[in-house]
């Protein structure tokens, strides 16, 4: 009984102890550490959707019994897309058959993207002879959001077709038709019936409803409403994914917010950042766009850091793979945003995969493989001395 | 802090104690000299029996706390009632036993028959098994009984690379014999066995657990071919027991109605375990290492490992012997398990890469046994998983402490 009473404050305090258990738990990454996660001020309800969504993305892994295939290339988003960053040579795409504005010419055997893996018992695809092809290296989704509600007018406005300003750089907008599911959003601005596009690296996808519904149907072989086209067969078959699921994985991209730049005081950061501007990096890599209306508070009318401007630029000859998607020429490609660059390895393996393949090992090898309306740019860059050149890649180290 | 412990586990089971009325039921006493090998465990439990009825019932059950984070989310307080577990055993006649082992998971959501089958024995080292035979692969899924260890989870590479628990309808031939200070025992068996999920699952990798869904293993094998599972076991007492086992067969459905839908695809097991108790020392040692080879077509995903291997490894340390609180045969343990699982061995074809998807895990324990048959334990857990593409792991802590006993 002795021996009861003198425990019993030492119960007082293991209890206390368990009470406060994190405590013993490993610690979180820095949020800025990380590039998942949502956006801060979402409603609860807009919450709830995030979650559902993240699960779709991230947790739903398809097998044969659930659609999966029988062609695909991977198994479910977060197998390319893994921690919301960018992917490597493993879940690298390929799509082949286009060479200019006329459109895909291997649509029958099987474009626009191979399935290069299957179920077993079937036959994968591989690229058909004549077909000219371009690999992509899976981007990374976060704060897509933002760049879905730039308003049309916005991307006209940093477009200069014929280079009237004479530097070198021109930039258009992918000008495509709408997929017939598709509804335009409120501040489109339409030319000849067709709309502006801005997703993908051809800026080829009009907004992320497509790029979700294109995902689970070439990417995993997954059936939907929207587009219920079987990629083995060809033929329409019943959804495999419900309208309910596309609809909350889109509002989770919505959602997913921005990445968050790390060491903004540095001096070396602060140098760079003048640099790039300077050399011109930032006439089309754009600092800071504003989003217009957004029925989502949290995106409506804000101002943010993609270092984008979601237009096309000749990129010159070394980038040309000789394919293309919608209006796009085979040496264009759609500036990506290089927000969340520095942390780009956390997801690629502890490695850098950048450009549209993957085939840059480095910030620097990526530069240096800018040509076309980039040339003079990557000229500049050159010609910097060496403590320049690496304060400008700290800089976008710390995006 | 753990002088606390130590006291309050005490306290504990105290308090549990007072609640026991044991003169009703005679329990079998546990013949430690003869019975030795992991083979054995299915019949070296404490059963009880009730007068001349020649049926003795026994079982055990576990439950926890545990209060477990990775990287900075805490999954809070849970309270769980991992799993009750009845056996029946009865000798029929004259060299016939019957024994089985119903396990009810999940607050009873998931009931299983672990094992029933009939033993007859023509000779020692001749007896027939058929039923639901458990695989003899590796050591734990033959001896996994929840009051038997020191720590509240199973070991990762028994359960998620290795099935345990894995049992199948089946026949085979087990047999034992004695020399002076060795024991040698065989088993091998023909069972129904695994199907398409190992390579085709939500885990989004090469897991043979998965194939434990399917609830019709039991009336129809996938592949139409029967799962091989063989064991030999030697030990000595003085330097314990070895085991090596083999399981391997056909796992997909090749075809259907006659009809060919792939070509036959095979998963080959390999495993080899050891437990010694170390003289003087008293220190129990207790661990397997398995590798599991599938043969999967390379137009498939790499998503899903071909090669696997990995395996445990118990240390326990028994510090205090004596009477404690009134239990004459009282133990305290300080115990540590390292754990290890490669789920996908090899390098990508794309890179030439290392592929990641592995897991790490060291877990000390504190455990306190009032008597061999009851134990309360506090586990820490430190664990770090890589996903398949080698990015930094994802790290895992936090306490369990939970109680399992047999009755
Ligand atoms: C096989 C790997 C793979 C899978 C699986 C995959 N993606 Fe992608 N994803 C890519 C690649 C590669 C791109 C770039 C495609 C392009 O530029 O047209 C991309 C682009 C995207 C984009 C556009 C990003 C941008 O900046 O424009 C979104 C959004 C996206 N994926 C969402 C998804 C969703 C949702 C899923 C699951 C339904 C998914 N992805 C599954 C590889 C994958
Ligand atoms: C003419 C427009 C343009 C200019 C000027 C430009 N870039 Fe780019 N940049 C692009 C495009 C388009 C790509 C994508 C090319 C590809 O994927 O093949 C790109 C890709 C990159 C990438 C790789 C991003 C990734 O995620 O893979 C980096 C880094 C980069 N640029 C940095 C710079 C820097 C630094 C400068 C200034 C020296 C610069 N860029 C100038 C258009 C431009």
């Amino acid at each position: 009984m002795l021996l009861e009473l003198k425990l019993f404050p030492k119960i007082l305090v293991l209890g206390l102890l368990l009470g406060s258990c994190d405590k013993y738990e490993p610690v979180a990454p820095l949020e800025e550490e990380l590039l998942d996660g949502p956006l801060g001020g979402l409603t609860s309800a807009q919450n709830a959707q995030f979650l559902a969504g993240d699960i779709a993305f991230n947790d739903d892994v398809f097998t044969s019994r659930s659609g999966l295939g029988p062609l695909f290339v991977a198994t479910n988003c977060a197998s390319c897309h893994a921690g919301d960053g960018k992917g490597t040579p493993f879940t690298t795409l390929t799509r082949f058959g286009q060479t200019d504005a006329t459109g895909n010419q291997f649509l029958h055997l099987g474009g626009p993207q191979i399935q290069n893996r299957a179920l077993p018992g079937y036959e994968p695809e591989t690229v058909p002879n004549g077909a000219t092809f371009s690999k992509f290296t899976p981007p990374a989704v976060t704060g897509l959001g933002f760049l879905q509600y730039v308003t049309d007018a916005d991307i006209m406005a940093m477009s200069d077709p014929n280079d009237d300003d004479g530097d070198g750089i021109s930039g258009v907008p992918n000008w495509g038709t709408l997929k017939e599911y598709l509804d335009p959003l409120d501040n489109a601005i339409a030319q000849d019936g067709k709309y502006i596009h801005r997703f993908g690296k051809k800026a080829a996808a009009y907004d992320l409803l497509q790029q979700t519904v294109d995902a689970y149907n070439q990417d995993i072989g997954i059936a939907s409403s929207f587009d219920p086209k079987d990629v083995y067969s060809g033929l329409t078959i019943d959804p495999e994914v419900s309208d309910k699921t596309i609809r909350d994985v889109v509002a989770y991209l919505n959602t997913l917010k921005a990445p968050i730049p790390r060491n903004q005081e540095a001096s070396q950061v602060q140098n760079g950042k003048s640099l790039f501007s300077r050399i011109n990096c930032a006439s089309c890599h754009r600092p800071e766009l504003v989003t217009g209306y957004s029925p989502i508070e949290a995106l409506s009318r804000k101002t943010f850091q993609p270092y984008t401007d979601l237009l096309l630029h000749d990129m010159g000859l070394g980038l040309d793979d000789g394919y293309t998607e919608g209006s796009a020429l085979t040496s264009e490609w759609r500036t990506p945003p290089l927000w969340g660059l520095g942390l780009s390895p956390t997801t690629q393996g502890g490695q850098y995969f950048l450009l549209h393949d993957g085939r840059a090992h480095s910030i620097e090898e990526a530069i240096l493989m800018h040509g076309g309306e980039a040339e003079n740019s990557k000229n500049q860059y050159q010609s910097l001395t060496q403590s320049e050149k690496n304060d400008l890649i700290k800089f976008l180290e710390s995006l | 802090m753990k002088h606390l412990i130590t006291k309050l586990l005490l306290l504990f089971a105290t308090a549990l104690q007072a609640q026991i009325d044991s003169t009703l039921i005679k329990r079998a006493q546990l013949d430690t000299t003869k019975q030795g090998l992991n083979m054995d465990a299915v019949y070296d439990r404490p059963f009880l029996s009730f007068g001349k009825v020649p049926v003795s019932v026994g079982g055990y059950v576990e439950a926890n706390w545990q209060h477990l984070g990775t990287d900075g989310v805490s999954e809070g307080h849970q309270f769980q009632m991992r799993r009750m577990t009845l056996f029946v055993s009865s000798s029929i006649g004259k060299k016939l036993k019957f024994l089985s082992e119903l396990e009810f998971e999940e607050g009873g959501k998931e009931i299983a028959i672990e094992f029933a089958s009939l033993d007859v024995e023509f000779h020692p080292l001749l007896n027939l098994r058929g039923g639901i035979i458990m695989n003899p692969i590796g050591a734990f899924n033959q001896n996994h009984d929840g009051p038997k260890w020191e720590f509240t989870d199973r070991p990762i590479p028994a359960t998620q690379m290795l099935p345990a628990t894995w049992s199948n309808a089946g026949f085979g031939l087990f047999g034992k014999t004695y020399r002076k200070d060795w024991m040698f025992g065989y088993e091998l068996y023909l069972s129904g066995g695994f199907d398409n999920s190992i390579i085709d699952n939500s885990e989004n990798k090469t897991f043979l657990p998965a194939a434990k869904e399917n609830g019709e293993r039991f009336e129809e094998s996938a592949s139409g071919t029967p799962l091989t599972t063989a064991k030999i076991a030697i030990r000595h007492n003085t330097f314990g027991e070895i085991g090596l086992s083999y399981m391997g067969g056909i796992y997909n459905t090749f075809e259907d109605d006659g009809i060919e839908l792939d070509k036959k695809r095979r998963v080959n097991v390999y495993a080899i375990d050891y437990n010694n108790t170390l003289p003087k020392l008293n220190t129990y040692l207790t661990g397997e290492w398995a590798w599991v080879q599938v043969d999967i077509p390379n137009t498939y995903t790499q998503q899903y490992g071909s090669k696997q291997h990995g395996g445990f490894l118990d240390i326990v340390q028994p510090v205090l012997d004596r009477k404690m609180l009134g239990w004459d045969n009282a133990t305290l343990n300080l115990a540590c398990r390292f754990e290890y699982v490669d789920w996908n061995v090899g390098t990508f074809n794309e890179t030439g890469d290392e592929i990641g998807d592995e897991i790490w895990s060291i877990m000390p324990a504190i455990s306190f046994r009032p008597s061999p048959q009851t134990v309360f334990r506090l586990n820490y857990r430190i664990q770090r998983q890589k996903d398949i593409l080698n990015n930094e792991p994802a790290r895992t802590g936090g306490f369990i402490f939970g109680i399992s006993s047999y009755f």
